[in-house]
């Protein structure tokens, strides 16, 4: 597609190219399994536009020809109009507010006409990625300033925040992916570990009853205590920290989680939780002035995460055939050609249908690392770990919902599941990725 | 610019891998560890639809299907497509009401949702089709779907054939869950005996349905399916048309008709009064004809050729004579001097028809003239042989050879339920006499009556014996069924196997009994079963019996009894039959074994059967106490129904009371005072009450 500007297409990363065709192909071929309707003729349905799969098809050459513009535009471009892209981004998720289309009780989309439709927030990735690096190549900015941190936090966080007030808290969360940008550029540590402990408390609080799990962090407590009796015979600071520590994680589990489960999360944001884990949402956490009482109310995105899992695990090892898969056919599985796409892969192709497909992913985000690394460029490097973060996130969200390891959170899997916005979101995220990197001998600032 | 934290990126990588490890693992386990997924969905999205094979046909002995199928139709409706619809005029269609419209839509959605079709209302009469089929473009949303049923082209055999009905619980379980709800199997009769060969093998066909329990499709393009197998057919001895004739006699009757084949134990015809139309438990009436039949105390679901219980009175005599030639007690030329009754007892019982003249000369003429006396005498000589020393034992022979005669024990037809009529067993004398009872006790034993029982069936079987001079076979209907297996040939092969029974009993025995069959016929009791150009051997019977009602053990009138088997030489056919206080055995029995025997011997009637049928058959020789008993086992569940529920409109109904404003039971009722009306309301309810049913009589009287 670059053959006229030699220059351009002998720095281009053809792997990321052929890695990208590859998934698009799987994936108008996964909405194909999942939405084909027995008789219809396949080739006029793909020419039609009428069908999911022939509109993804069109998407995906829309989406060529505009990542062919992105690799003719200069590579300058990106990092001297970033603010410009963020600045955009914001009045975009602002300006659903007073024009959002109420779809699917989502406050999120914009529609323009009848067919067309258009979701910020994905976009703003894109705005929030470019901005992100432009902030931190900044020649002036010291990263390992604590200011500096929390302006880079504030970059991310804001589009978040708009979005959480569109009731898209999935999206939100793959704001939060940006913090390993961070991370790479010299976040402390302390913040991923506090990070993942947070997580770690807020599932143990779901999983054990919360006065043995106060004991239990006691225990451990006491147990590091123990472990580091002779560094505390030295200094006795380190067990008022040891102490202060077990406390807020008692306080954390005792008050704050339950309070978060009460009063800030929505209803279904509870229930997908707890069909995670696969267990009845408890009578302290319904809200619901109609329930009875003692009794479970059914738990529809309990449904959807068996039906998933039914799917998956009925493909076995070599699975049941493309058009074969008799969850994914007939309708049994929710939102199949979008954020459950993965189970028509799992239960047509099997495990190893899904496996190649995973193996595909981890290719792709570790080329996407090995090309951060070689940029000499800060705002290539930090837009490409960026990049790298964005696809993980929904990558490793998405799949893990569909086997039930996460809970069901309405993201999409990159280049993969239906959708037009989702589409072109990460085609042009890896695409301006491929462009900085065809220019990697570059300084960009 | 130097690059920091390049270790980082080392770490990245690193929670990279260990997440899609984790993803990866879990995969591993739902696909490849844990089979239950690969079922789960199967039950999701596969709909086994069974598919019901058609039932066995069974044929009579010249080929004539006499139980087949036919199809007839179910309505169904698919409630989420009902709309657009005018309710009045189908409710006015299908002859119900908008409520009771309502309520089936309803009942069908809860049943099957309402996406999928449930039955709005199963079999369909002709005429309710056939409207609906002219209008059904009008109807969105319903359905006619075939259904088979059972016919039965020659409307006979109810009791033979049978009928099928849908499997309860218990029948599931009997089968070891072999069927399931919604099959039908074989109730009663041939039906339900030979089940496993009419029943057919089901098929089943995968259907694929999606998540509203919608059927979509065929399951991997019917690879799996199975198809249903039919039922095989049964090839019986019955003659549709000597069947047909018998019922015709037996109709407003109650008893029995049996002829068999003695040559092979076939049954020709087995006929029982009252019977009723095997089409009627068929079909959309099914229900309510099974309770009306079932209310009625005439029994018309019992077969009687093999559950009527009936003296066999002196159409016993000729078993009684061979019993005693054998033993040796007598000789054909044995005679006994008759004066009119039996003495030698004290007592003067039994009495005897005629008084002297040499009547009972010897066997012959004992036989022909039916001489009560002489069969006494020598149902005491064989009891009182001197070579058991004692009665009891005496006994015990004798019982011996009552047995192997087929009387006393179940004869093993092919039909459920069959009585094994009664001989009694010493035991019962011991208890009723304290022990000390003799020949002269059970005297009557002599000729057929006391506590002997026979059925028709066991009554014929017999004649076949006598006929055979000594053999019989099991009687059955099946001769063979089609694409005979081992399994089925196991069946048939105990109906294939010769009981040599009494071939013990000389020939010269046999024919001494048999001549004087056959002078019965000639110038004894049964002239009237005299056919030209055929030796006719029988004997009638005419035997006393009672019945208990209202507390009274009433005389009722003699059940006429008549067995016979014809030709003489080589017999074809044996014939009992037995008709419940119509009198004597000549009268009526003898006439019916006729007909049925020119039936089938000659396949023609001689014009004087032609009128003693219609004669017969227009003949309502009903036991007259019915009546009674129907009202008073009607009024017995009005009242129980009345003391469950204090809804009288039963007990009215019985009274004819609730009929509509002017009929004439209203008119003529109301025209009483209103205190004879509460009487017989009160007498309905306590029907038991013998003083109050005095006072009822007194009241209808005046």
């Amino acid at each position: 597609m670059s053959q006229q500007n030699p220059a351009i297409s002998k720095g281009i990363d053809w792997s990321l190219v052929w890695i990208y065709l590859l998934l698009a192909a799987i994936g108008i071929m996964a909405i194909f399994g999942a939405t084909y309707n027995d008789g219809d003729p396949v080739v006029q349905s793909f020419i039609g536009f009428k069908t999911d799969y022939s509109k993804q098809l069109y998407f995906f050459g829309f989406s060529l020809l505009l990542g062919f513009f992105i690799l003719l535009t200069d590579s300058k471009f990106f990092p001297a109009t970033a603010n410009l892209w963020y600045v955009a981004g914001l009045l975009l998720l602002l300006l659903v507010f007073p024009f959002h289309s109420n779809v699917k009780g989502t406050e999120s989309i914009i529609r323009i006409g009848s067919s067309f439709q258009f979701q910020p927030a994905e976009f703003c990735k894109i705005c929030v990625a470019l901005a992100l690096a432009k902030y931190l190549s900044r020649p002036e900015t010291d990263f390992s300033k604590t200011r500096s941190q929390l302006i880079a936090a504030a970059i991310t966080l804001l589009p978040a925040g708009l979005t959480i007030l569109q009731s898209e808290t999935g999206l939100a969360l793959v704001f939060l992916a940006f913090f390993l940008v961070m991370y790479r550029e010299g976040l402390p540590s302390i913040v991923l570990v506090i990070g993942f402990v947070v997580a770690a408390l807020v599932v143990a609080t779901l999983l054990i009853e919360k006065n043995t799990l106060a004991f239990i962090l006691l225990g451990i407590g006491a147990f590091i205590a123990l472990l580091l009796r002779r560094l505390i015979r030295r200094n006795k600071g380190i067990l008022f920290r040891i102490v202060i520590v077990v406390v807020v994680c008692v306080a954390f589990v005792w008050m704050i989680v339950p309070f978060m489960f009460k009063n800030v999360l929505a209803r279904h944001q509870v229930e997908r939780i707890y069909s995670t884990i696969g267990r009845d949402v408890p009578g302290e956490y319904i809200r619901d002035t109609v329930q009875t009482p003692g009794k479970p109310r059914s738990n529809t995105a309990d449904y959807n995460v068996k039906q998933s899992k039914i799917a998956i695990g009925s493909g076995g090892v070599l699975g049941k055939g493309l058009l074969k898969g008799t969850q994914t056919r007939y309708g049994f599985v929710p939102e199949q050609r979008t954020d459950f796409i993965f189970d028509t892969i799992g239960e047509g192709f099997g495990f190893a249908g899904s496996f190649v497909l995973l193996s595909i992913y981890i290719i792709l985000l570790f080329r996407i690392i090995a090309v951060a690394e070689r940029q000499r460029s800060v705002f290539s490097r930090c837009y490409a770990y960026g990049v790298a973060a964005v696809f993980f996130f929904h990558i490793g969200i998405n799949v893990a919902m569909t086997v039930g390891l996460a809970p069901v959170i309405g993201i999409p899997l990159p280049f993969i599941s239906y959708g037009g916005t989702s589409l072109l979101t990460f085609t042009i995220l890896l695409f301006i990725l491929i462009r900085l990197d065809a220019d990697r001998q570059m300084i960009l600032r | 610019m130097p690059v920091f934290n390049q270790s980082r990126s080392r770490i990245i990588r690193l929670i990279f891998l260990l997440s899609f490890i984790v993803i990866i693992a879990q995969l591993f386990y739902l696909q490849v560890i844990s089979g239950k997924y690969s079922k789960l969905a199967m039950d999701n999205a596969v709909f086994p639809k069974i598919i019901w094979p058609e039932r066995g046909i069974i044929y009579d002995r010249k080929g004539k299907a006499i139980l087949n199928n036919a199809i007839m139709f179910d309505l169904m409706v698919t409630p989420a497509e009902v709309k657009n619809f005018d309710t009045l005029s189908f409710c006015r269609l299908m002859e119900i009401d908008t409520a009771e419209f309502n309520k089936r839509i309803r009942d069908a959605v809860f049943r099957n949702k309402s996406v999928r079709p449930s039955v709005f209302q199963a079999l369909l009469t002709p005429q309710m089709q056939a409207r609906f089929e002219e209008n059904n473009w009008r109807f969105p949303g319903f359905a006619l779907v075939e259904r088979p049923v059972r016919v039965y082209p020659y409307n006979v055999a109810a009791h033979l054939l049978g009928y099928i009905n849908e499997v309860d619980t218990r029948d599931i379980e009997r089968s070891g869950n072999f069927y399931r709800q919604g099959d039908y199997t074989g109730k009663s009769g041939l039906e339900a005996v030979y089940e496993r060969v009419l029943m057919g093998q089901r098929g089943v066909q995968y259907l694929i349905k999606d998540n509203h329990n919608r059927l979509v499709g065929q399951y991997e393009n019917g690879i799996f399916d199975t198809a249903a197998i039919a039922g095989r057919g049964l090839r019986t001895y019955l003659d549709v048309d000597l069947q047909q004739l018998a019922e015709k006699l037996m109709t407003n009757k109650v008893g029995a008709v049996v002829a068999l084949d003695p040559k092979t134990g076939g049954i020709l015809a087995m006929a029982s009064g009252p019977t009723f139309d095997p089409n009627e438990l068929t079909g959309p009436e099914k229900n309510r004809n099974y309770s009306r039949l079932v209310l009625d105390v005439a029994g018309p679901l019992l077969n009687r050729a093999i559950k009527g219980q009936y003296p066999p009175g002196s159409t016993f005599k000729p078993l009684g004579a061979l019993v005693a030639l054998d033993e040796g007690v007598i000789t054909p030329s044995y005679g006994f001097p008759c004066p009119g009754r039996y003495t030698l007892c004290g007592h003067g019982k039994p009495a005897c028809t005629h008084a002297g003249g040499g009547h009972a000369a010897n066997l012959r003429l004992s036989i022909a003239n039916s001489c009560n006396s002489y069969y006494a005498h020598v149902y005491r000589l064989a009891v009182d042989n001197p070579k058991y020393h004692n009665a009891k034992v005496g006994y015990t022979h004798w019982k011996e050879y009552m047995n192997a005669f087929g009387l006393g024990i179940r004869l093993g037809i092919d039909l459920p339920s069959e009585d094994k009529g009664n001989i009694p067993d010493t035991s019962v004398y011991n208890k009723e006499y304290n022990g000390s009872w003799g020949s002269c006790t059970n005297l009557t034993l002599g000729i057929g009556q006391d506590k002997m029982t026979a059925t028709p069936l066991q009554l014929a079987n017999a004649m076949c014996i006598i006929a055979n001079k000594g053999y019989y076979y099991t009687p059955h209907f099946v001769k063979s069924i089609d694409d005979e297996t081992e399994e089925d040939t196991v069946l048939l092969n105990r109906y294939r196997v010769k009981h040599e029974v009494l071939t013990h009993i000389p020939d010269t025995a046999y024919r001494s009994v048999i001549n004087g069959m056959h002078d019965v016929v000639v110038m004894g009791t049964a002239r009237i079963a005299q056919i030209p150009g055929i030796d006719v051997c029988a004997k009638t019977g005419t035997a006393e019996n009672y019945t208990i009602l209202d507390g009274q053990r009433i005389k009722l009138p003699n059940n006429s009894m008549f067995v016979c088997f014809a030709p003489k030489d080589d017999p074809k056919i044996a014939i009992a039959v037995a008709v419940q206080n119509a009198g004597f055995g000549a009268t009526w029995g003898g006439p019916i074994a006729r007909i049925l025997l020119e039936k089938y011997l000659n396949d023609t009637l001689q014009a004087k059967s032609v009128a003693d049928l219609e004669r017969i058959a227009n003949a309502n020789l009903m036991p007259a106490y019915l009546k009674r008993l129907q009202f008073k086992t009607d009024s017995t569940r009005a009242r129980d129904w009345f003391k469950k529920t204090s809804d009288s409109s039963y007990i009215k109904i019985y009274l004819g009371l609730a009929n509509t404003t002017g009929s004439p039971a209203k008119e003529r009722s109301s025209k009483r005072p209103q205190k004879d009306r509460d009487a017989q309301l009160w007498l309905a309810i306590l029907p038991d009450n013998r003083s109050l049913y005095k006072h009822q009589q007194a009241l209808i009287t005046t």
